[in-house]
């Protein structure tokens, strides 16, 4: 057993940037390398390019990802823990046995599935089904079909294939543990909560016990604090005024030499941009956590409360503390589903009168639309599209530009394309001097949350080498 | 004078919730936050934006607040009709907001 690991974290979501990892991957000195490549809605998008392709539906920067790295892990004998596997995680594995055996490199790789729901082949009781937050009107006609065992949609989107895209529970520790105990050296799943992707080599190189909770939540605490890569290094976290940030063009990812007692130091490669310090590390400690003394994983509920921050050195914080209490009986299961179409269409507007200009058009085309959307959302970019509250009555004489931007839902791709064409209309029907018309029509597929019982999952290993 | 000058935030979201964090930049700024920064003056603040529910979380390990808005998102990060989904800038608008110092 050893006491102290590092684990580096190279990628914080799906389109990230390739050359942190590989930096990492080269000077790092890492045992272990993690890409955190899934947000809520990834895997639903991967889902539907699966369907259109079996052999596709693993994270589309796969190759390009694993082709500048593979050399880097093999020579410095480190092992990666990745999500890219999205809603594919076995022919994600197949591709990355191909890249080896292109580049000569001799590698095991594993694949992690077994997060995806599959409601017809098993009897899944409705009852296994918790609804929590919000009951949206969508949800409950998933959680009827799921009733009625049958996936087809109501009439009123009569033109649409299915409403249901994807299931994915985020499992835990559970299939990498059993991935590194099978020695592999890459290690490739679908959904894992994010957290876990950082505990698994904890638990697995320090013999952690599983239901050692306290131990498995400052592990936690130190995965959560790295599992958006560039967060913690300083990079969505600048403003030129009051938190300056240096070399940003080359920001540094961060790793975490993770000790056995559950503390840890984070740091980055010397020479890399960014910065690590208390305010850094505060940030992201509170990023996306709805109860500081309650944050839910699969694998422990964790108590943020007595984590304890210090700045040691330049570029240097050290976690101590948190702690953990039970495993949750359930997993959270996200799913993915056809909501809406989403048509849009922006003019310009500049020069004297411009909101005045702008405003007119908007009331034109509310008047055009109204009857026949679900929902119109009418913006002026520029005054207040990002804060919807904010009308500044008394500036608007001295706005000298403004996009107006209108946004509608409906049912039809049809329909939505209906939205730009009345935008570009405005070239000849509408206020002087409006210009740069963009019109888009985009199907937009709704995430929503239940929790379903963990016995309804296994995971599930397939090892390949090259 | 404005949050902005002693604070940092950063928003978080999850469906329909966003979480604002409140960071003073000193940390003996923390008490006046935790004084000036209430659920009421921050459902104010954010009027015609937050509908739901605000609950303040108080952590005096990092000296900082954690603000759990419902409703906050136009619906939800995948389905709003708003141009930040995410609510991402409601940080800086948290920022935005005047109090006596």
């Amino acid at each position: 057993m050893k006491n102290k690991i590092r684990i580096g974290c190279g990628a914080g979501f799906s389109g990230d940037r390739i050359e942190p990892a590989v930096i990492l991957a080269e000077k790092g000195e890492l045992d272990y390398l993690v890409l955190e490549c899934l947000a809520e809605r990834t895997i639903a998008l991967a889902q539907k390019r699966k369907m259109a392709d079996p052999s596709k539906g693993y994270d589309p920067l796969l190759e390009r990802r694993i082709e500048t790295l593979l050399p880097h892990l093999v020579k410095n004998n480190i092992r990666l823990i990745t999500n890219m596997g999205a809603a594919n995680p076995i022919e994600g594995a197949k591709r990355i046995k191909e890249i080896a055996q292109k580049q000569g490199l001799k590698i095991k790789v594993a694949a992690v599935g077994g997060d995806e729901l599959r409601i017809r082949n098993e009897e899944l009781e409705i009852n296994d089904i918790q609804i929590f937050g919000e009951e949206y009107e969508a949800l409950k006609l998933i959680k009827n079909e799921l009733n009625n065992e049958k996936l087809l949609i109501p009439n009123r989107t009569a033109n649409r294939s299915q409403l249901l895209i994807s299931m994915n529970a985020y499992l835990g520790v559970e299939g990498i543990l059993e991935a590194l105990q099978a020695d592999a050296q890459i290690i490739i799943t679908g959904r894992v909560a994010d957290p876990s992707l950082f505990l698994a080599p904890m638990i697995h190189e320090f013999g952690w016990k599983t239901d050692d909770y306290d131990l498995l939540g400052k592990g936690t605490v130190i995965g959560h604090l790295m599992e958006c890569g560039g967060h913690i290094t300083g990079g969505y976290f600048a403003d030129p005024i009051m938190k300056p940030v240096e070399n940003m063009e080359n920001m540094g990812h961060p790793f975490a030499d993770v000790f056995d007692d559950g503390s840890a130091i984070i740091g980055k490669v010397e020479g890399t941009g960014g910065v690590i310090n208390l305010q850094t590390a505060k940030e992201q400690l509170l990023y996306e956590v709805i109860n500081p003394s309650e944050y839910y994983t699969p694998d422990v509920v964790t108590d943020f409360t007595s984590v304890k921050l210090e700045e040691i050195d330049k570029n240097k914080i050290r976690i101590t503390g948190g702690g953990g209490k039970i495993k949750p009986e359930t997993y959270k299961v996200s799913i993915g589903y056809k909501a809406f179409w989403l048509g849009e269409g922006e003019i310009s507007y500049a020069g004297p009168a411009a909101f005045e200009r702008a405003k007119l058009a908007g009331e034109i085309i509310e008047k055009r639309l109204q009857a026949q959307f679900e929902e119109i959302k009418i913006d002026y970019i520029g005054v207040n599209s990002t804060f919807d509250n904010r009308w500044p009555s008394e500036a608007e004489a001295t706005i000298s530009e403004v996009r107006l931007r209108i946004a509608a839902k409906t049912q039809s791709q049809a329909d939505a394309a209906l939205v730009g064409e009345e935008v570009e209309a405005l070239y000849t029907n509408g206020p002087a001097g409006g210009g740069g018309v963009r019109k888009y029509v985009n199907e937009v597929i709704g995430i929503t949350s239940v929790l379903v019982d963990r016995s309804k999952f296994l995971p599930q290993i397939s090892v390949f080498e090259s | 004078m404005k949050l902005y000058n002693i604070a940092h935030s950063r928003a978080g979201d999850k469906g329909n919730i966003s979480m604002l964090s409140l960071i003073p930049y000193n940390e003996n700024d923390y008490e006046i936050l935790c004084q000036k920064v209430t659920v009421e003056c921050v459902k104010k603040h954010f009027e015609g934006i937050i509908h739901g529910e605000v609950v303040r979380y108080e952590m005096p390990n990092i000296s900082s607040l954690l603000f759990v808005c419902n409703d906050a998102l136009g619906g939800g990060v995948t389905t709003s009709l708003r141009m930040d989904t995410h609510g991402k800038a409601l940080s800086y608008k948290l920022l935005e907001m005047e109090i006596t110092y």
